[in-house]
């Protein structure tokens, strides 16, 4: 049998290349979705297989990866992606945002702001922003040639018709450099306005799916919405129980089954840089530590 | 007191050690060889060729085992290995006209030149479950005689020269094969990409999507043709020897379905064709997507397309279980952020239609 080997990061030199040119074609035609030849990765399809590919294809040796899944580096996919890139890549691995190079990422934004040269890298479902209202892929690409966006208005118009608000509370749609309607990933809409002329660099990559899609720095971004309607972030109303921030996503967790439940912040990192800093929330609880099960 | 949820990474070394132990089973009975899944285990180990696509026993046997007899899973694994595998380029057509024929039947003609072939099979055995075969069952030697001379031509070669069914398309053999592991599938695909995609899709889907036409969705009259298996060469052109040198040979299975005729005003009508081919011995497999193939070929004759086996995008686009698994079960990955965006958003519509409707009720579930 042939034990097999593998490449830096995973991947193939060809592999890498062709990934490299579709992003490079994604990051010249902001929001538009440029299909690739997705390869078989070893974690299922659905669990980050395209973000994977994306940063396999741009990670270099000087590297510093974060990875994050609901905002957490703790998250179970999180940490399994992170050790694999740790394992192929050998490459530095830092839960910080600030010192993080490269931040792959499943439904969120980090919290604190990024900064030029780092690239951000989503774990993308389903690409296509008019898969709900339309299946057919041929149907759709035609849709977005000619910037025939009425059917996603329409929809958005329905749901204040029946519910009296936009009722898309993730994956919320956004126009990307005034031309191409695109998917956020499943993120908060509580995270689009940070997508909005961002320092970093932002990539796509969907790989059940097959498209990776970019968008270049300093690009606007609009999150859809009516002018008697404006497009609004939600977040709960509540300061973080750790952290006490009143201004990042929180998560809801329920402390016991007669209601009791608290907020703390989805960003893990954001959350503990702040308790560092010496904020603390009302039920501020002390730093974790790990402790070895006997 | 609530501290934020730590030791992810334990967990899940934790989880794989307990995986590996219970894939072990009891540590009192013997541990299943490779060699025995591929030689008593062996239509899983063809299963898991083709739709792993990859031509390797062992390593389909060791992926089983590994899979602890989960069939996809072990496809996946095939996949996984195969993607990292360097290409050399592609083989010459392989010729399964000359194949070594160990099973070879035809529902179209009661004998055909070189005779109906039972070889190993199911087929007319009764479905009794045998106590026999339970432990330290030696089965009688197969009857043998020396292997046919004569040719055994395929039934749609013997149609075909009669002009009675359509032509087999034929390929030129230097433009390049079409390859969706390698380029971004397009619709509408060609016939190759189709088959290709048939060939690595799920035997189950097929089989649901195949039987599907035969109670109406997208009906074509099939009669089986012909299914054959056995050994094929397989042969590479080598540049540096100018010529093409065996590689090898493999088995295969393969289904040529005859089905409903076409004609027009300037075309005699002639009978159609579904093709279905699969690694190893794979009946069930090559037949479904025999049909599926016809099925799909709905545009290119003109046949109104009305049902699910008959659409490309829905066929290959949901044909792939590794792709359908991994996001079927991606549904396990932690979703709190979308469900706590989609919460919110709830609890104001709720508040909103409490406070609309006075219902002191309603604003005290809402709160």
């Amino acid at each position: 049998m042939n034990a097999p080997t593998y490449n830096f990061a995973y991947l193939d030199e060809q592999t890498k290349r062709m990934i490299r040119r579709a992003i490079l074609k994604a990051i010249a035609i902001p929001g538009y979705q440029v299909p690739f030849a997705s390869r078989e990765m070893p974690m299922p399809y659905g669990w980050g297989t395209g973000g994977v590919q994306v940063t396999a294809a741009i990670l270099g040796p000087q590297d510093v990866l974060k990875v994050i899944d609901q905002g957490s580096d703790d998250t179970t996919n999180a940490i399994s992606i992170r050790k694999f890139f740790g394992k192929t890549a050998g490459v530095e691995t830092t839960t910080s945002t600030t010192d993080a190079t490269v931040i792959q990422t499943r439904h969120r934004i980090p919290e604190a702001p990024l900064h030029a040269g780092q690239v951000l890298v989503y774990q993308v479902p389903i690409p296509e922003p008019l898969r709900f209202l339309e299946p057919r892929e041929t149907e759709t690409r035609r849709m977005h040639a000619l910037a025939e966006y009425g059917l996603m208005h329409v929809k958005l118009y329905e749901d204040i018709a029946r519910f009296g608000h936009i009722a898309t509370a993730y994956a919320y749609p956004v126009k990307v450099n005034a031309r191409y309607v695109m998917d956020p990933s499943p993120t908060p809409k509580f995270d689009n306005p940070k997508m909005d002329n961002c320092p970093a660099l932002q990539l796509f990559g969907a790989g059940r799916e097959k498209r990776i899609y970019a968008i270049p720095p300093y690009t606007t971004v609009v999150s859809l919405d009516f002018e008697d309607h404006p497009f609004t972030r939600y977040r709960f109303d509540a300061p973080c129980a750790l952290c006490g921030a009143a201004d990042s996503y929180l998560d809801e967790i329920v402390t016991d089954d007669k209601g009791g439940r608290m907020f703390v912040c989805s960003d893990t990192d954001f959350c503990e840089q702040r308790q560092a800093a010496g904020h603390h929330g009302a039920l501020s609880a002390a730093p974790h530590k790990e402790k070895a099960h006997v | 007191m609530y501290v934020a949820v730590k030791g992810g990474e334990r967990a899940i070394e934790n989880a794989h050690r307990l995986l590996a132990h219970e894939r072990r089973g009891d540590r009192d009975v013997a541990e299943v060889s490779l060699a025995q899944i591929s030689e008593q285990l062996s239509l899983g180990v063809d299963r898991v060729m083709t739709e792993g696509s990859l031509y390797d026993r062992e390593l389909a046997a060791l992926a089983i085992k590994q899979a602890r007899g989960d069939m996809i899973e072990a496809i996946f694994l095939v996949r996984a290995f195969r993607a990292t595998l360097p290409r050399f380029g592609a083989t010459e057509p392989v010729n399964t006209g000359e194949m070594q024929v160990r099973r070879r039947i035809s529902s179209t003609f009661k004998d055909i030149p070189g005779g109906q072939i039972l070889g190993p099979t199911f087929d007319y055995t009764h479905r009794l479950l045998d106590p026999q075969l339970a432990e330290g069952f030696v089965p009688e030697q197969p009857l043998t005689a020396e292997a046919l001379q004569a040719a055994t031509p395929r039934v749609t070669d013997i149609l075909g020269r009669d002009g009675l069914i359509e032509g087999s398309p034929q390929a030129d053999a230097d433009a390049p094969v079409g390859d969706l592991t390698r380029e971004p599938l397009n619709f509408p695909a060609d016939r190759d990409l189709r088959l290709q995609n048939l060939a690595r899709g799920d035997e189950g889907f097929l089989l649901a999507l195949g039987y599907s036409t035969q109670r109406g969705y997208g009906r074509n009259h099939p009669f089986a043709g012909e299914i054959r298996f056995g050994e094929v060469e397989v042969e590479f052109f080598a540049e540096d020897a100018g010529f093409a040198v065996p590689l090898g040979s493999i088995e295969l299975t393969e289904c040529q379905m005859v089905n409903q005729f076409k004609g027009s005003a300037n075309e005699a009508p002639c009978f159609t064709r579904g093709y279905g081919l699969a690694f190893g011995q794979s009946e069930r497999k090559t037949m479904s997507m025999a049909l599926v193939d016809r099925a799909l070929r709905a545009r290119e004759l003109d046949e109104e397309a009305t049902s699910p086996a008959q659409d490309e995008e829905f066929v290959m686009s949901h044909s792939d279980n590794v792709q359908a698994t991994g996001f079927v079960e991606h549904l396990k990955l932690p979703h709190y952020v979308d469900f706590h965006s989609e919460l919110g958003l709830l609890r104001k519509l709720r508040q909103e239609f409490a406070e609309a409707n006075e219902a002191p009720e309603m604003q005290e579930a809402a709160e």
